[in-house]
């Protein structure tokens, strides 16, 4: 990891394609409490942009993303409310 | 205005290709009649088709605010984005192989770029809006930089970029700056000091196959292609007289109409801009608000699928187009949306063709918020 804190809950998008990840991800965020956070691994090269894009929309922090494995990224999210 | 043939209601997408201008097709069947010849022979319809030829070139030298001797016409706007950036790479190979591009340019242009031999090439970024910083591109600018390149306005946001500060930039530090201009000319003024200048016949009107490649006098160009007599040795191949005829007379019509045609869209577009986050829940409105092309208009919609989008759209009749990966046959996102940091998923582009009218645009309205909660019902992200 490079620094960044370990999620509370993964969700794994790993197969779905844009825009199920983000999908996945608006329905998972209320399982954790506000400042919990949330890792999507996914593999569609979507996440890259739209999980931070929701995270500005939706007014949750994104905390980055690390290389989880070969071809797939882990995306953190901060619960803010 | 004319009439509106039936097949372009609803047709909303003139950034990829705008329909056939009325005054294109009137000199077309002529221009075939009168300028088949070969120009560059010494015969009496050689003549004449190095005079149809001269006319059109001066035609589009105007518009673009260039001499005649510097307008080439090329078979496509893809081939003259090639020949620009190639041709001045080549020419300034000695500076070094750095190339300096916006982050948002056309694919044409990227590619063009990562395929001069042994480039090193700096992609500049730009903000949320897709806006490039004048002096965070001239920073990009080094000792070894042969080529930059800065679109007019880019053709999925329609964001208008600063190339007049750019362009004088470049020129302080000596660097040639080729300047895509597909999406801008016949809409929209270019400033003058760029060095090689791009754009594409059917995006205003035109037919298909005709480009438009401009070099500066006091530019040094070298051909990237073998030799070839023809086309002043800038563009190989027998030159289409026909088509650059129509080119032009479409071109002069459209500058004629401009006017009138960019306050028409940019209302449409502000229309649009304004009703679309009313009527539909989560929708990001993309582009910068006030420096941008008339004519085209970007939002994306949470959770939607930009395919299944596309597919209901054309249902009821509307020809748009996405910058979504689901659309794209890489199934990788669009560029554009990616540097922007915007949501790429549930894109529309929506551009205006000269025919489009308020009702179309108000149909739209209409329908785009009905479509929209239906393809998020099919997915179970309503309520999201």
């Amino acid at each position: 990891m490079t620094g960044l804190p370990e999620p509370d809950l993964t969700v794994d998008c790993r197969s779905m394609r844009c825009p199920q990840p983000v999908i996945e991800l608006a329905r998972r965020i209320a399982d954790v409490p506000a400042g919990g956070v949330v890792a999507v691994l996914a593999d569609d090269p979507a996440a890259a942009t739209d999980v931070p894009a929701w995270c500005r929309l939706r007014g949750h922090e994104y905390l980055g993303a690390d290389d989880a494995e070969p071809g797939a990224s882990s995306y953190l999210v901060r619960r803010s409310r | 205005m004319r009439g509106v043939p039936n097949s372009l209601r609803g047709y909303l997408d003139a950034a990829s290709t705008e329909p056939l201008h009325p005054a294109a097709r009137e000199v077309l069947a002529e221009a075939y009649d009168a300028g088949w010849a070969d120009p560059s022979r010494l015969y009496g319809s050689a003549r004449r088709a190095q005079l149809l030829l001269d006319n059109a070139r001066e035609i589009v030298a105007a518009a673009v605010g260039a001499r005649p001797d510097e307008v080439s016409f090329t078979g496509s706007g893809t081939q003259a984005v090639h020949l620009a950036v190639l041709g001045t790479a080549a020419a300034h190979d000695r500076t070094g192989r750095h190339l300096v591009v916006s982050a948002i340019e056309h694919s044409s242009v990227l590619h063009a770029a990562e395929s001069v031999p042994s480039a090193e090439v700096t992609r500049v970024p730009v903000d949320r809006s897709g806006l490039v910083n004048a002096h965070a591109f001239a920073e990009a600018v080094r000792a070894d930089t042969a080529v930059a390149c800065l679109q007019a306005g880019n053709h999925e946001v329609g964001t208008v970029q600063p190339v007049g500060e750019v362009a004088r930039l470049c020129a302080e530090r000596g660097v040639p700056l080729v300047v895509d201009a597909a999406q801008a000319i016949g809409r929209a003024a270019v400033p003058a000091d760029w060095a090689v200048l791009t754009a594409s016949a059917h995006k205003w009107g035109g037919p298909a196959g005709v480009g438009v490649l401009v070099v500066r006098r006091r530019v040094r160009w070298r051909s990237p292609s073998p030799e070839d007599e023809r086309g002043s040795g800038r563009v190989p191949g027998f030159e289409n007289v026909p088509g650059a005829v129509a080119a032009a007379a479409a071109l002069r019509a459209r500058l004629a109409e401009a006017d009138e045609l960019n306050r028409r869209h940019s209302a449409l577009v502000d229309l649009i801009r304004s009703r679309i986050p009313e009527l539909v829940p989560d929708v990001e409105v993309v582009g910068h608000p006030t420096l941008r092309l008339p004519h085209i208009v970007t939002f994306s919609c949470l959770y939607v699928d930009g395919e299944a989008l596309l597919t209901e759209l054309d249902k009821h009749g509307f020809a748009v187009s996405s910058g979504s990966s689901c659309t794209s046959s890489t199934l990788t996102p669009s560029h554009v949306l990616e540097a922007m940091g915007v949501l790429t998923h549930g894109n529309i582009r929506v551009s205006l063709s000269r025919s489009t009218t308020e009702a179309d645009v108000e149909r739209f309205l209409t329908v785009v918020p009905d479509v929209v909660a239906r393809v998020r019902a099919i997915t179970g992200a309503d309520g999201l």
